[in-house]
């Protein structure tokens, strides 16, 4: 009876929770690479659970055969050292899970590093997203404009956003198109998205930074192409320039709400010169070497 | 900042008024009561100036205890603040600073210690030892552990806490971005702390290597000695590197150093590596010791010995060594690209092999046993399942291109607390329970204990399984509100509600702990839950030598030898037992050492300085100071054995 009580109450909130995943954003993806993490998500979530039940399964089964009170007064437990096949699968099935999981762990990550799979051949547009305390500005060094708190991307096209920070270390996420990515001061990192449908996303500062981070929000809006290019003019001919007193202006300390400039600070206030591409040389070397392998 | 605003009251508001009146008024009763009782001779004497390991031990569990209560009352404030959107009891700063301290105390002052207390108490009798290899150092040790954690535990009334979180990342910790003197108090806290554990692990090293009982070979070691000689030596590789990492953080901030700075050649990014390589290894620090505790216990009460006691000491010493390579799984997302990623996270997944193996053998161990379920085993039994949990979550961080979305968000603070809290918490529970006639003669009420079992494990439940779904939904940890828009409210009130169910579980293991030592019997024999292990040879209390004569020991479970096979323990005659003396010294110099902290932290030159040389004078001292100890003398041997009702032989 209890046990029924136990299972029925577990199907329900299984099923609570799967329904409820629709609206879980991580896996509510809206692009390749978010996609691909969404699926390494499930295929852990469906190999954990298994690991997971196959304990309890056990557990419960020691518990209920071995309890004292099921036992004669008189049991006396034998004393075992180990077993060399009992011991073996105890060490081999999780090396056979663990194998499993590594190598969808290396092709997702060399997957999520990379331009989004079928935009290969596209040039990306790139971003420049830089955070200060506590906001983030987003420079379109090609469209010469800069908005901060809120971005505007083409959907179905390969965006590259820069990453850096004018201040403590942030991490760029946008949930729904990709994961995070640290923003620092002495560095440059790079996040590689693309969104594949038009509307809304929640973008966030995910690193503690201070008394401002809880509002360190911006806000993502995927148009189409046609849709963009009509933003961009629409700004070129309406938005004032960014000049550099502005700018610093803007890095004081404090949360702004959404501004747009025409002009970008990457001229008077350029990004970190150091890119993690440099730091990691023999990285670059080895991906090149493997590419010609094939 | 001027001299004086440093010290300025952080939050001056009626909670931290009616805190400093608090704090106040109890110092006041404390050091009224003792002059009343006329205890302060015997506080001094028995206990402040103490060197045996079984009294440090004790005063290690209880200011873990009073941490616990710190840290516990932080997790409720930051609960309590989160349950509803926009909620305003605490603003910004001040939740800031609650979750840093929160962290900090609960790893460093509450974990540690309580782990380290109960190595303290145990291990010297597991390996059958008078003490642990240097007494007067393990003394020092505790006293500098207590001065770092009241050294932090006053900067919330006293300049204000820390606020750049338990992880402290440059350069959001430096001058600049964290003024006041809090990541100051940070740095000289764990500074002083740090080299009480240092020793620590020096000295149960020593211990264990050196000390053993005749007879006991390493692999005849008690599984929880086993665990508390690779766990020292993990502190031993592991705690320089943080001493280090916060001395240099000490002069980035004190003496404009530039080794965190973003500019003029520092690397922020150098913390990051820093911290977690010590960082990593110290969760395993914390764990390796559990798992001893749970093997003793379940064991004993299975009523069978531990299986695959080769597969166990071969995994904890493999865990150890991965432990020092997989730190780089706390950054993934710092943008090393996907070659090195790929390399921590196998190295990362591979640590889930040895774990998985303890797991079975626990289960393999109740297998065919006779399984009692009191309170100790039945925290051992929650555990499993739970931090199995813990462990495949764990799992799921490691994979690098999941672990973009996972990192910094609610999910990771789910991982690390199942793991912690079933792992860590209820090992520390069930091996007091466990333990706690051996230390004061008498049991916990068992009934008692049971709910608090209960109201822990599914307050536990409550508390962190709804961050796994909201960690998914985009909360990012250390938010200290949300808007009503995000749909995180019902869950973190879940959560709030679980929060309470385990605080009113603590509660009730203290009301357990005045209500046994008011009402449970003391007549509770040398062994009263039919256990294996050489720490129940000798009697509960266990008197001041620990063993009248030495034990000669055969396997890991010689006390279960020497009632059922009939294995002779003890052979010879009680001769006279020489001791160690008690030092004032431990006590005065760690005085110094909070001293010299609190000085730094405020930049009170005279303060470092007098308070330096005093420290350097009791080291000298000590080294032209000619203690030779003193011996229990057979006479007075007998007679302590005879109130035990005999000698064991
Ligand atoms: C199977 C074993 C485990 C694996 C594979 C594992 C994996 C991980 C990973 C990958 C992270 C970093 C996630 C991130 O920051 O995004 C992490 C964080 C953490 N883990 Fe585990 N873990 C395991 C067991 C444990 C145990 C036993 C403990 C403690 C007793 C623990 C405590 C922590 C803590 C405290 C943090 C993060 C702290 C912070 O960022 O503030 N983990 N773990
Ligand atoms: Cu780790």
């Amino acid at each position: 009876m209890k046990l029924k009580l136990v299972l029925l109450s577990l199907v329900f909130t299984i099923t609570t929770v799967l329904t409820g995943c629709e609206s879980i954003l991580v896996l509510d993806p809206k692009g390749p690479q978010a996609e691909t993490t969404a699926n390494v998500i499930w295929i852990s979530i469906i190999t954990m659970s298994f690991v997971v039940i196959t304990v309890m399964v056990l557990l419960i089964i020691v518990l209920l055969r071995y309890r004292a009170s099921k036992q004669p007064d008189d049991y006396e437990p034998p004393h075992i050292e180990g077993n060399p096949i009992v011991e073996g699968i105890i060490v081999g099935v999780p090396i056979l899970i663990v194998a499993f999981l590594s190598v969808v762990s290396v092709q997702s990550l060399y997957k999520v590093e990379a331009t989004p799979e079928g935009y290969e051949d596209q040039e990306p547009l790139t971003i420049y997203a830089s955070s200060s305390n506590w906001k983030w500005h987003f420079s379109y060094p090609e469209q010469d404009i800069e908005t901060v708190n809120y971005v505007f991307i083409p959907t179905d096209r390969a965006v590259e956003f820069k990453l850096y920070s004018y201040g403590p270390i942030t991490s760029f996420w946008i949930p729904q198109l990709a994961g995070q990515k640290y923003a620092m001061a002495d560095m440059v990192t790079t996040i590689n998205l693309a969104a594949e449908a038009p509307g809304d996303y929640m973008g966030r500062n995910a690193n503690f930074s201070g008394e401002g981070f809880a509002q360190m929000k911006f806000n993502v809006t995927a148009l189409s192409p046609d849709e963009f290019d009509t933003w961009v003019e629409e700004i070129k001919s309406t938005a004032k320039p960014l000049t550099e007193e502005k700018f610093n202006e803007l890095l004081e300390p404090g949360h702004l709400g959404q501004l747009t400039f025409t002009g970008t600070h990457l001229g008077f206030s350029p990004p970190p010169e150091m890119k993690m591409e440099d730091m990691n040389m023999e990285d670059m070397e080895d991906m090149e070497n493997m590419e010609d392998m094939h | 900042m001027e001299f004086f605003e440093r010290f300025a009251i952080p939050h001056p508001s009626p909670m931290i008024y009616a805190s400093m009146v608090a704090i106040g008024l109890t110092v006041i009763a404390i050091i009224a009561g003792l002059t009343y009782f006329k205890k302060w001779g015997y506080l001094w004497r028995e206990w402040l100036t103490t060197v045996d390991h079984k009294k440090i031990g004790i005063m290690y569990i209880i200011s873990a205890l009073l941490m616990l209560f710190r840290g516990g009352a932080d997790a409720v404030m930051m609960r309590l603040q989160t349950s509803v959107p926009d909620n305003t009891f605490l603003d910004a700063q001040h939740y800031n600073e609650v979750f840093t301290t929160h962290g900090v105390v609960m790893i460093i002052f509450m974990a540690m210690a309580f782990i380290i207390g109960l190595m303290n108490f145990i291990v010297p009798l597991q390996i059958g030892a008078r003490d642990v290899a240097f007494p007067r150092l393990n003394a020092i040790s505790f006293w500098l552990y207590f001065a770092g954690a009241m050294l932090f535990n006053i900067s919330f009334v006293i300049g204000g806490s820390p606020d750049a979180g338990w992880t402290n990342y440059y350069p959001l910790a430096n001058n600049e971005f964290s003024p006041s003197v809090g990541v100051n108090y940070y740095n000289w806290a764990l500074q002083i702390s740090g080299i009480g554990t240092l020793i620590t692990g020096i000295n149960f090293i020593a211990t264990i290597l050196k000390m053993r009982a005749p007879g006991m070979k390493l692999m005849k070691m008690p599984m929880f000695t086993w665990t508390a000689l690779i766990t020292n030596l993990i502190i031993v590789f592991a705690f320089p590197v943080l001493t280090v990492a916060i001395l240099m953080g000490t002069l980035d901030r004190q003496f404009a150093t530039n080794f965190f700075t973003t500019t003029a050649g520092g690397s922020d990014m150098m913390w990051a590596n820093l911290f977690w390589f010590w960082g990593h290894p110290e969760v395993y620090i914390l764990i390796l010791p559990a798992f001893g505790i749970y093997s003793e216990i379940i064991a004993t009460f299975s009523q069978r010995n531990l299986y695959g006691y080769k597969s166990m000491v071969g995994s904890i010493v493999i865990i150890s060594t991965l432990s020092f390579l997989v730190w780089v799984h706390h950054f993934f997302t710092m943008g090393q690209g996907a070659l090195t990623n790929s390399i921590f996270s196998i190295t990362t997944m591979a640590i889930a092999v040895p774990t998985g193996i303890k797991i079975f053998n626990w289960l393999l161990t109740m297998w065919k046993g006779k399984i009692r379920f009191t309170v100790p085993m039945l925290y051992s039994v929650g555990f499993i399942p739970l931090f199995t949990i813990g462990g495949v979550t764990g799992v799921m961080l490691a994979m690098a291109s999941a672990d973009y979305q996972y990192h910094n968000t609610m999910f990771l603070v789910a991982h690390f607390h199942n793991t912690i809290i079933p792992g860590v918490v209820f090992a520390m529970i069930a091996g007091l329970t466990y333990w706690w006639p051996k230390m004061f003669g008498f049991m916990l009420n068992e009934k008692i204990g049971k709910w608090g079992f209960w109201f822990m494990t599914i307050g536990f439940c409550f508390a962190f399984f709804p961050m796994y779904i909201t960690g998914l939904d985009g909360q990012a940890r250390r938010m200290y509100t949300y808007s009503e828009a995000s749909g995180f409210g019902p869950l973190n009130m879940l959560s709030f509600f679980g929060a309470g169910l385990m605080a009113i579980s603590f509660i009730i293991i203290v009301y357990n702990i005045y209500y046994s030592f008011r009402y449970s019997p003391r007549n509770v024999g040398d062994d009263p839950w039919n256990a294996r292990s050489l720490e129940w040879a000798t009697h509960n209390p266990v008197p001041e030598y620990n063993f009248a004569i030495a034990p000669q020991v055969k396997s890991s479970e010689a006390f279960w030898d020497y009632k059922k096979n009939g294995h002779q323990l003890f052979k010879g005659d009680i001769k006279d037992i020489h001791m160690p003396n008690n030092s004032g010294q431990p006590i005065i110099m760690a005085g110094l050492f909070f001293i010299f902290g609190f000085s730094f932290v405020f930049y009170i030159w005279a303060g470092v300085i007098i308070s330096g040389i005093g420290i350097l004078a009791c080291l000298v001292y000590r080294s032209f100071e000619k203690d030779d100890g003193h011996h229990i003398h057979v006479q007075e041997i007998k007679e302590t054995e005879e109130k035990f009702g005999g000698a064991k032989k």
